[in-house]
């Protein structure tokens, strides 16, 4: 196999790779901290996607005026559209706003995705803490039927293309870097945008976690919730701080992965699936594990794709991730970094 | 009588009752009548009742009765109705081997998926099943073609060798399933006074199986077999403790649910002779968790019941659309019925996914012992004893 192919491979493994990661992180902090499985985190994701389509939309409304002088092929004075933006701020700032509406829905997505995470939380899951497991999974699950139901109902059935920026549009050579041949190594630039994103998120967190008082008091809740109660801390309203924190995660990896993979509502469910894989392969309950699991379990799913192991294990592609999933449980039953007696009674 | 006690046998007889009156049970509302599409009392609605309480009077062995929750169950309805379908080409056009070698095929694919998925307890237990499941799933949709038809699925065609009945001449129509010469769609429609009653063949079948598999099942729960499962359920460790192995009682558990969720399988395509890739998927696992918890987890009647349930709000809710609603909210003043149609739109039709969404989480919160734990609350409330969830 060329070096070429190999590395092309690793390249495409990292921007699946990093949603795995980004939602299995918010997934992990949920159960981590609220000792929750929240099965409605994919519909989470599903949501964010969601905010660039709906802020795509804002952005475009649009007057109509008519242009006496100019006739369309009918014969009617021709309709011309300008979105109110541009009437607002100026042509070009109208336009520029409006092609970059998919890194300005983050914006949005985080307030949004802040509440709802919060009223998920207040509303629902707090009735669950002492519930078992099964039936946080049933409720949560049913949760995510009614939020994709209902975005099916506003958006319709169907995938919804939102366009990355026109800046990011086109391939970076990687192969030239190392001194390849042309279009040898080429990778898409907003792949390259979306992994940097992932990677910011994703130390953004830890950091939030590791150097900050507030984190610090969430890991000590986590290591020790009764202890941290009893020393005069208000513990619920941080975890449920942090499911809000969480369900952002999920939301600006869904609203970045819009130009990817146009949005439908059933993404977030195809993506729980995975997820869920992907905590458990990491160890439930570990944070770095399931960011280490989605990457590598995107990675191998790349790699599966490829036309030579298709050729040599047919349906590979297809079975991969449920395969190493597997594997890794069975050789190491508490996941790649789990701890000892979580989720084992 | 047949080794119940009073009550069981009582419930037995409830469920033979529900089961042979169906088709007049399920047919409330006169043919003519605007009521009539809520009528369940045709052949194919009434044949999925009967084949999904089975698939969730067996789930219900295992999850009810061990407490550990398969997210892949489908898996064994598609092995069990691929395996019917081969049958069907090969054997014979008569149901009966079928259904017997789906059930054989779908109990061994259970024992070996069972077999290592209870390495694991809890959530990993949960996980490696729906990868086992979705691996299924995935190589019957893509590289298995040959065997499952791919993602048009498997059916019977004219020009299948039919060993036990002899060459297909090759042509006439495609033969329908049938027992010793009954065809499963064959049915007889009796018109009284406006209700149209149709006795099907293929549902009585089913229903008749459904009869045996609930009398199994009502065995398993009372017998030493599954107080062992429920001992695992409450207190694995303590059952570890007392030197007991609870492995193989769980596995075995494992594939008798397995082997119910095939015989499922090889009814289905007895009924209609077409297996697809998407009967594994997890979303049909999710399905019939959904039944056993809407009836009722751990309860004997419960399964059946929420299948039924769940199968008429599928097939009843969306029919529904906008039309029918104005009709009906047509007596109201004129702005309130255009008010009413909007508001209960979204939960009928192709929306009615968020109806038993909704239905969903409002059960698990408010009746986490199904509608069995909530109806015997509620007697045990109004005669003052203490509630008893029943087949405890």
């Amino acid at each position: 196999m060329e070096l070429s192919a190999f590395l092309l491979q690793v390249l495409n493994g990292l921007d699946k790779g990093s949603a795995y990661a980004l939602i299995a992180l918010g997934l992990t902090l949920i159960f981590g901290t609220l000792g929750v499985v929240n099965f409605a985190h994919g519909a989470l994701f599903m949501i964010g996607a969601f905010c660039a389509v709906a802020l795509q939309r804002i952005l475009s409304i649009s007057t109509i005026t008519l242009d006496e002088t100019k006739t369309d092929f009918l014969g009617n004075p021709l309709k011309i559209k300008t979105p109110i933006v541009e009437e607002w701020f100026g042509e070009a700032t109208g336009q520029l706003l409006i092609d970059w509406s998919v890194p300005l829905a983050i914006l949005l997505a985080i307030p949004v995705m802040m509440l709802i995470g919060f009223i998920m939380e207040r509303g629902l899951i707090k009735h669950f803490y002492k519930r078992p497991h099964s039936d946080q999974i049933l409720v949560t699950f049913g949760l995510a039927i009614v939020l994709a139901e209902l975005i099916k109902a506003y958006y319709g059935a169907n995938q919804i293309s939102v366009p990355a920026p026109d800046m990011f549009i086109g391939s970076f050579d990687f192969g030239m870097l190392i001194g390849m041949a042309k279009g040898k190594l080429i990778y898409p630039y907003w792949r390259i945008v979306y992994f940097l994103f992932a990677l910011l998120i994703i130390g953004l967190v830890f950091a939030f976690l590791q150097f900050t008082t507030f984190g610090m008091v969430v890991r000590a809740g986590m290591a020790d919730r009764e202890t941290v109660g009893l020393l005069g801390i208000n513990i619920d309203k941080r975890f449920t701080i942090m499911f809000g924190i969480a369900a952002s995660v999920a939301g600006v990896a869904g609203v970045m992965y819009t130009p990817i993979n146009s949005p439908s509502y059933t993404m977030g469910m195809d993506f729980l699936v995975i997820s869920f894989v992907v905590v458990v392969v990491g160890g439930m309950g570990s944070l770095g594990g399931a960011v280490l699991a989605g990457f590598i379990l995107g990675i191998l799913e790349s790699f599966a794709s490829m036309r030579v192991v298709i050729e040599a294990i047919p349906g590979i592609n297809q079975v991969v991730i449920y395969l190493a999933a597997i594997v890794i449980l069975l050789a190491r039953p508490r996941g790649l970094l789990g701890r000892k007696g979580v989720m084992e009674s | 009588m047949l080794g119940l006690s009073r009550s069981d046998l009582l419930m037995l007889l409830f469920v033979l009752f529900l089961v042979a009156a169906a088709p007049i049970l399920l047919n409330p509302f006169p043919e003519a009548s605007r009521f009539a599409q809520f009528n369940a009392g045709y052949p194919d609605l009434m044949q999925r009742f009967v084949i999904f309480a089975i698939f969730a009077v067996g789930f219900n062995i295992l999850f009810g009765l061990t407490g550990y929750l398969s997210f892949g169950h489908a898996a064994f309805l598609g092995a069990g109705s691929y395996a019917g379908v081969w049958m069907l080409k090969l054997l014979t056009i008569n149901v009966l081997p079928a259904i017997i070698v789906s059930t054989l095929v779908a109990g061994v694919f259970s024992l070996i998926i069972g077999y290592i998925s209870l390495r694991r307890s809890g959530i990993y237990f949960s996980i490696l099943t729906l990868a086992f499941a979705q691996m299924s799933f995935a190589l019957a949709a893509s590289v298995l073609t040959p065997i499952t038809g791919g993602e048009t699925g498997l059916q019977t065609a004219l020009n299948d060798p039919r060993i036990l009945d002899g060459a297909s001449s090759g042509t006439g129509n495609i033969p329908a399933p049938a027992l010793f010469g009954l065809e499963m769609r064959d049915s007889i429609q009796i018109d009284f006074g406006g209700w149209l009653w149709t006795f099907n063949v293929g549902y009585y079948l089913s229903a008749f199986i459904l009869l045996v598999a609930f009398y199994l099942s009502i065995r398993i729960f009372r017998s030493p077999f599954g107080m062992m499962l429920k001992a695992i359920k409450s207190n694995n460790q303590r059952l570890s403790y007392t030197g007991i192995n609870p492995r193989p009682y769980t596995l075995a558990a494992f594939v008798i649910s397995g082997m119910y969720a095939g015989l499922a399988g090889g009814l289905m395509v007895a009924m209609d002779p077409l297996a697809g890739a998407e009967r594994m998927q997890w979303t049909a696992s999710g399905e019939v968790v959904l039944m056993v918890i809407l009836g009722g987890v751990g309860s004997l009647v419960g399964p059946v019941l929420g299948a039924g349930l769940i199968k008429y709000a599928e097939n009843i809710f969306s029919k529904i659309n906008e039309s029918l609603l104005t009709q009906w909210f047509a007596f109201m003043p004129e702005g309130l019925t255009d008010f009413m149609v909007t508001i209960v739109s979204p939960f009928v039709g192709k929306g009615w996914h968020l109806s038993l969404g909704l239905m969903f989480m409002l059960v698990v919160t408010f009746l986490p012992g199904g509608l069995i734990g909530g109806v015997t609350g509620l007697f045990g409330r109004i005669f003052g004893r203490r509630s008893k969830a029943q087949g405890e």
